[in-house]
């Protein structure tokens, strides 16, 4: 047991410190895509390297090699500050590494550097209607008309789909192979005729996500990335990116003492609510399990920098009991503060910029996003715990 | 940076699996449950090392540390092992070694797995009812309740003043009863002291609380043992019973009672060897640490207990299959040295929120 990074990370450490003592005035409280305060911030975070930090140069990322601890401490240090780490996004944190692993030359020179400086902003074009949790039986088709793919169908959910330059795309290319192999993976622009755009309006009453709808939209023949039929394969390469993303234990640190705050400084019937034992005792136990989901992600660390250390499944479950655990904390933050806390927008008893009710919300959308927590469980049970899968369902009239 | 084991704690872990594996059967857990001795058990154990484990060399010990004790605690949940190591490996060397005195002959009877020490800290903790301990010079009057093994030589007891003292179980006017409990796995007794001549062993607060510390990471590892082992029952038996003509392991209502206790569990492993090292290289972290893993624990093994027996159906009900021994040793271990709500209220106390 070994928890020190050692001497020339503590020196590390202190740069990242150093960095955002400095600078951390400059950055923008919420991330405006495309405002300038956020794209000067992104540059200037790639050119410190505390984004992008392991893409090469030539691409426009800081070109450092790999270190998971260096990226851990800029995570724990940005969260500690509270002070905003750059974009996130679907086209950073998941085109980009796609494109480095299977893109071709000139798709990662074409898209990569004007991605992760936010002046090209993605949209993922992955679910339809009748495609959610079963992704692959999507039916969105892409033919090929001389040099071209033309695109007809519909997907949903897809976030920021009004601002996006450009979409990543899942189209049936082969409808005669097996679902999982008749399926690939385009790039296309989003001012491409043909393209409906429809907001889907959600819960927290913001329009993020968005129907989209394809008319013959024509798709040069070169814009797919990996060969005809392996789209499946290229959007699982991701998925892991996506996943582990959900649930950092970091930033849920953060909110948990954010919350200790609230609870100091609010009161009811006079008493700072910290002074209420069932309060207080809601509060231990949500400190508990995030103390606990740290520790597990110091042991995913660890197996990732320790080859021989295996991780059993620790990975596994950081989505299922990451999103749930910020749905409770956050579900906590709105019961402390009674009806003060049903307080949305502009209200002058809203606390904490209302993120209460916002957060409580968008998690519980996390929770049934990228891989609903029941189909966590179906892959934590097949894959971790090696139970048999579901037997199919044969459908009448033979197949 | 490694967050897991050395090469040597891999290898510790093995030997007492083996050993637990091919000595202890569920069979040999129910001869201790009817009356039978855990002495065999102890002594198989006291062979390879265990009961010195966290005794310093210079004083007949291995000398290792808390992870070490926690990796053998897991073994032993696991197992539902009936031993002392909790009382004599664990709490009473480390009091005995942060108390400043010379307990040299002692330690190294407790090395040797030769004595037993019990613990009787449930009045420095958790007073219940009329139960409490006085200390008149050295001698005391009173009542200690649930104190933990039923065969000790000699009792590590707390005054609700953290004041510790060693108690001699032949002294004159020291009366031990045994307490039936649910769980069958160990024996617990009420200790009455009619004027007792005692030891004390210390009366600094902070050596009562690094004891209890190291005691509620023991008992969760001991948990997390435990209740691995019920998930596992759970997932073979699911995989080998048919209803329906088909394993209920392929029901996704099973299987998903399956992965909720495998994904509440597996973090667990990691508070535990967390809260093991914190106590002994990382002391602003390690009470805070062992409040919230002893807690926390506790409602994890509670959830485990409860979702297994529902996996085996009626199976789990019975006493042919024996999974309530788990299932009772979770819920020892949540009620002993604090139950959760109490401990977290230690919790919040340790960081300025009461």
């Amino acid at each position: 047991m070994d928890l020190e990074f050692g001497p020339e990370y503590e020196d590390f450490r202190q740069e990242v410190k150093d960095f955002l003592r400095k600078h951390g005035e400059k950055s923008p409280g919420s991330a405006a895509l495309r405002s300038n305060k956020t794209i000067s911030w992104q540059k200037l975070l790639i050119e410190n390297g505390y984004t992008a930090r392991t893409i090469p140069q030539e691409y426009g990322g800081y070109g450092a090699q790999p270190d998971l601890i260096q990226s851990r401490i800029i995570a724990e240090e940005f969260a500690n500050s509270r002070i905003n780490p750059g974009l996130g996004g679907q086209g950073i944190s998941m085109l980009v590494p796609t494109l480095l692993e299977l893109g071709t030359q000139a798709q990662k020179a074409q898209f990569i550097r004007p991605t992760i400086e936010g002046e090209m902003v993605w949209c993922q074009g992955y679910s339809e209607p009748g495609a959610g949790s079963d992704l692959a039986s999507l039916t969105t088709s892409a033919v090929l008309d001389g040099d071209n793919w033309v695109v007809n169908g519909q997907k949903i959910w897809t976030s920021t789909a009004q601002l996006a330059d450009w979409i990543f795309c899942l189209v049936r290319t082969e409808p005669d192979a097996p679902k999982h192999r008749g399926i690939s993976f385009l790039l296309f622009d989003m001012k491409t005729p043909g393209i409906e755009i429809r907001p889907l309006v959600d819960m927290t009453l913001a329009a993020n996500f968005n129907e989209t709808f394809f008319t013959d939209v024509r798709v040069p023949k070169h814009q797919i990335v990996g060969q005809r039929g392996e789209g499946w394969q290229v959007a699982n390469a991701i998925l892991g990116h996506e996943r582990d993303s959900l649930g950092n234990p970091n930033i849920t640190l953060a909110r948990l003492n954010t919350l200790i705050d609230l609870m100091k400084t609010e009161t009811v019937n006079g008493e700072p609510l910290i002074d209420n034992p069932i309060y207080r005792d809601r509060l231990m136990k949500i400190q508990g399990r995030v103390m606990a989901m740290r520790f597990n992600e110091l042991r995913v660390l660890s197996s990732q920098l320790n080859k021989d250390q295996d991780p059993g499944i620790a990975r596994m479950i950081v989505k299922l009991q990451g999103t749930e655990l910020r749905h409770d904390l956050e579900g906590l933050g709105i019961d402390i503060m009674g009806e003060v806390g049903l307080c949305y927008g502009d209200n002058p008893h809203t606390r904490t910029g209302g993120s209460w009710q916002t957060q409580y919300m968008f998690f519980l959308g996390l929770i049934i996003g990228g891989g609903t927590s029941q189909i966590q469980k179906n892959i934590i049970s097949e894959r971790g715990l090696d139970m048999p899968r579901e037997p199919k369902v044969i459908k009448k009239g033979g197949q | 940076m490694k967050f897991g084991f050395s090469e040597e704690q891999v290898l510790l872990q093995d030997n007492v699996n083996r050993y637990l594996r091919d000595n202890v059967p569920l069979d040999r857990v129910r001869t201790f449950a009817d009356g039978g001795t855990d002495t065999d058990i102890w002594q198989g154990l006291a062979d390879m090392g265990i009961p010195a484990l966290l005794i310093p060399e210079d004083q007949g010990g291995i000398g290792l540390d808390a992870l070490d004790a926690a990796i053998v605690a897991e073994s032993l949940g696991y197992h539902v092992t009936p031993t002392p190591f909790l009382g004599s490996t664990v709490m009473a060397p480390t009091a005995l070694c942060l108390s400043g005195g010379d307990h040299s002959e002692l330690l190294e009877a407790l090395a040797t797995g030769n004595k037993r020490v019990g613990i009787a800290f449930g009045e420095a903790i958790a007073r219940r009812n009329s139960a409490s301990v006085t200390v008149t010079n050295t001698t005391l009057t009173g009542t200690s309740l649930f104190a933990f093994d039923a065969d000790a030589d000699f009792y590590l007891v707390a005054d609700p003043n953290k004041h510790l003292f060693l108690v001699d179980t032949n002294a004159k006017g020291l009366q031990r009863r045994h307490l039936t409990t649910v769980d069958k796995t160990r024996r617990t007794v009420e200790l009455s002291y009619d004027a007792v001549a005692a030891q004390c062993i210390s009366e600094d607060p902070s050596v009562f609380e690094a004891t209890l510390d190291i005691g509620r990471v023991i008992l969760a590892a001991d948990t997390l043992g435990a209740a691995q082992n019920m998930l596992d029952q759970a997932v073979a038996y699911a995989k080998q019973r048919e209803q329906f003509g088909r394993p209920i392991a392929s029901f996704q209502a099973v299987k998903h009672m399956c992965a909720e206790m495998a994904a509440s569990l597996e973090p667990c492993r990691s508070m535990v060897w967390y809260a093991a090292h914190a106590l002994a290289n990382l002391p602003q972290e390690a009470r805070l640490t062992a409040c919230h893993t002893k807690a926390h624990l506790a409602e994890v093994g509670k959830f485990v207990a409860k979702t297994s027996t529902e996996v085996h159906g009626g199976m789990g009900f019975t006493d042919l299959l024996g999974l309530h021994y788990w299932f009772k040793r979770c819920g020892s271990n949540r009620q002993w040295l604090g139950a959760p709500e109490l401990v977290r209220e230690e919790a919040a106390a340790l960081q300025g929120l009461t």
